[in-house]
């Protein structure tokens, strides 16, 4: 970990003005925000809670590797990964990701890339709870 | 060896604990383990894929196995 990588796992809310605020910095010319929010249906059906569970200490240490990734790929200046666990409601937010770089190409990828790669290798998971069961995502074939 | 193995998200229900203990052999590598932890628990055969990871980090099928090694079973993941 260092100055320009902020990494997070945490039960309570998640606050983006913070988040950009410590990307922010003169060196920068534009900073890229990906907000991950709980859509209140799947294929139709109506969810009314997400429930996340991570296995913590390695969640971090992928985090911090796709973090470090992104940074030795891309020009950036400042990356942040926060992601919540517990249970959140549809509008709430389980993850942040700000890329701050001094041209917005780098700042894109680098969000992007951060956001796909969380998906396929961090240790989080979400069920889904609806109004006639529940589901844990890509559990099953 | 006593092995104790972490399980989270759905492995957890499945197994109906946060950890579970089996017995390897010295030596054993994480593809005996999956072995021995599909014959234990049949229940993991119906993922769609689980990785094991050891210490806190990916392994691979050939990844030996040593005693006091931190061991969890990983799902799918669907963070995001």
């Amino acid at each position: 970990m260092n100055n320009t990588i902020d990494i997070k796992i945490s039960a309570a809310p998640l606050h983006t003005q913070a988040c950009i605020d410590w990307a922010m910095s003169p060196h920068c010319g534009g900073i890229d925000v990906f907000i991950g929010t709980v859509r209140n249906a799947t294929k139709g059906k109506n969810v009314i809670r997400l429930e996340f569970e991570a296995y913590e200490s390695m969640a971090v240490r992928e985090m911090t590797k796709i973090a470090a990734a992104a940074s030795a790929k891309w020009p950036i200046h400042k990356i942040l990964i926060h992601h919540r666990t517990g249970v959140l409601y549809p509008g709430d937010i389980p993850v942040i990701i700000v890329v701050s770089a001094a041209h917005r190409d780098a700042a894109f990828d680098a969000c992007r890339y951060a956001i796909d790669t969380l998906k396929q290798t961090v240790p989080i998971w979400k069920k889904e709870v609806f109004e006639d069961g529940e589901v844990w995502v890509a559990a099953h074939p | 060896m006593e092995i104790k193995v972490l399980a989270f998200g759905i492995v957890k229900e499945m197994l109906s604990h946060s950890s579970v203990t089996v017995a390897l052999t010295e030596g054993a590598t994480v593809s005996e383990l999956t072995l021995v932890l599909a014959e234990k628990y049949p229940a993991i055969k119906n993922l769609s894929s689980f990785a094991i990871a050891i210490n806190g980090c990916y392994s691979t099928a050939d990844t030996l196995i040593n005693a006091g090694d931190e061991i969890a079973i990983i799902p799918p993941v669907s963070g995001g």
